[in-house]
């Protein structure tokens, strides 16, 4: 069973419609108990940093998800969920997050006029350090993007994947021991995206 | 390097998808989740799912379609048409639609952009607008105005100014969709296309007049363009998604090759 940690940073229907497709069993929840009795746990999101920490703080779920963290249970961060994961973000004045990985969360800044943000869309992860769920994944393959802020690990060892976007060359893919976390959105990036799902659900957390 | 998105368009009235030429003249091409899964297989990068009765006719939009379609696909997809207010567009979203277009909603109740973008985010919310050129240029300095309801109604808006202003309100990606080119697949309004482009900070998304891969490199170098809708050019079969994509990528211009 998945835990899907719901702390009202977004809609998870495409999460859950994503796991159900590929067979596996999930739980949307926003319990403590549920996460902790998961087998594995997926930590989402979209919005912003800020509202997001709240929201945790108020559901009694940071202590919650760094117990997680320490268990050795394979957790992936998806898109706010991996910002969040990092120590700081910039986002909405500055934000403290979670720590669970040494670094912190950058705004990107147009590198020309015709560079847009949010980065929206589909582009290209390079893979820079092996893990299990690039298992059947070809480097350089693409996958669906929606963001303005990116991670920044302080430590380069966290780095698995790496993306160009607004002259940056940011971490798409950052992890440390059992946690796994992508900026972009595997559950909306297609087969590819469904395959990497699917290796986190066979994933036994260690890497 | 982002990629240049591919989207087709299905047009929907009474469950099945539609295309006319001017918002004219419709006729039925199919059931739209299997051409949403059809095209999701061949390698478009998003879809997009107008209810095109559902404004003119002011009834809702059909929710379960959007279900159906979010159960089938693993790409991103927008809804649009029939949008009435917040409670409509959490509905679409929580039936899993990721984004949803509004047209002649904001242009009657702007505040609705602002309103949706801070209570579910600016990714959700594509403003979608219908642009006609109008000489008139003390009136309309781009030279377009906006219409809505499918065409019927003039705003008196001036399409780029819309444009901004929408931009400003939260909107996070424009859809800029051209009447005198709609269905007519002599090529995307290049002209509008690149004015809007290169006068918001959010992606623009061309659309109308696709007819050959030729259109769509045109309009993602003059035009500027982050991403184009195409219809009629892949519901006829006469191409595909990856020969438009591989015709792209000969061109130079990034896309998704793999999927």
């Amino acid at each position: 069973m998945v835990a899907v940690i719901d702390y009202k940073a977004g809609n998870l229907t495409s999460v859950r419609l994503a796991l159900e497709h590929i067979g596996s069993e999930c739980k949307i929840t926003s319990t403590a108990s549920d996460v902790l009795a998961a087998a594995r746990v997926i930590f989402p999101g979209v919005g912003a940093a800020g509202e997001a920490m709240r929201n945790l703080h108020e559901l009694g779920l940071t202590e919650v998800i760094r117990e997680v963290a320490l268990s050795g249970k394979p957790f992936l961060g998806i898109c706010l969920g991996t910002q969040i994961i990092l120590d700081y973000s910039e986002e909405d004045g500055g934000t403290q997050c979670l720590g669970l990985i040494p670094g912190s969360v950058k705004r990107f800044v147009p590198s020309d006029p015709t560079c847009k943000i949010p980065h929206m869309g589909w582009n290209r992860v390079r893979i820079v350090k092996s893990h299990p769920i690039f298992e059947g994944i070809e480097d350089e393959s693409e996958f669906y993007f929606v963001h303005s802020y990116y991670p920044d690990p302080a430590d380069r060892s966290h780095v698995f994947g790496e993306t160009d976007y607004a002259a940056v060359n940011f971490a798409s893919v950052i992890g440390c021991g059992n946690i796994i976390a992508t900026q972009f959105h595997p559950e909306r990036s297609g087969r590819i995206g469904l395959r990497m799902l699917a290796n986190f659900t066979r994933w036994d957390g260690k890497c | 390097m982002l990629t240049k998105r591919i989207i087709p368009c299905l047009d929907v009235k009474n469950r099945k998808v539609t295309k006319g030429i001017r918002f004219q003249g419709n006729v039925e091409l199919g059931d739209p989740v299997e051409m949403a899964v059809t095209y999701s297989d061949g390698g478009c990068d998003e879809l997009v799912f107008y209810d095109i009765t559902a404004s003119a006719e002011y009834r809702p939009i059909d929710i379960d379609m959007v279900r159906e379609v979010a159960r089938a696909i693993h790409i991103p997809f927008a809804v649009g048409g029939g949008i009435r207010g917040l409670g409509d567009m959490q509905e679409v979203l929580l039936a899993g639609a990721d984004k949803v277009s509004i047209n002649s909603l904001a242009v009657e109740n702007p505040s609705i952009i602002a309103e949706g973008a801070r209570v579910f985010g600016s990714q959700c919310i594509v403003l979608g607008m219908d642009p006609v050129a109008n000489p008139d240029r003390k009136r309309f300095p781009s030279g377009y105005e906006v219409t809505i309801r499918g065409f019927r109604q003039r705003t008196g808006l001036d399409a780029l100014e819309w444009a901004k202003r929408a931009e400003d309100l939260g909107a996070g990606e424009i859809v800029v969709n051209s009447v005198d080119a709609d269905g007519t697949r002599n090529g995307y309004e290049l002209n509008l296309t690149r004015l809007i482009a290169t006068n918001v900070g959010v992606p623009v998304v061309a659309s109308g007049g696709a007819g050959s891969p030729r259109h769509l490199i045109d309009v993602f170098t003059t035009g500027r363009a982050d991403a184009a809708i195409v219809a009629t050019i892949v519901h006829t079969g006469e191409y595909t998604i990856a020969q438009i994509k591989d015709e792209l990528a000969r061109a130079g211009i990034p896309v998704r090759k793999k999927w």
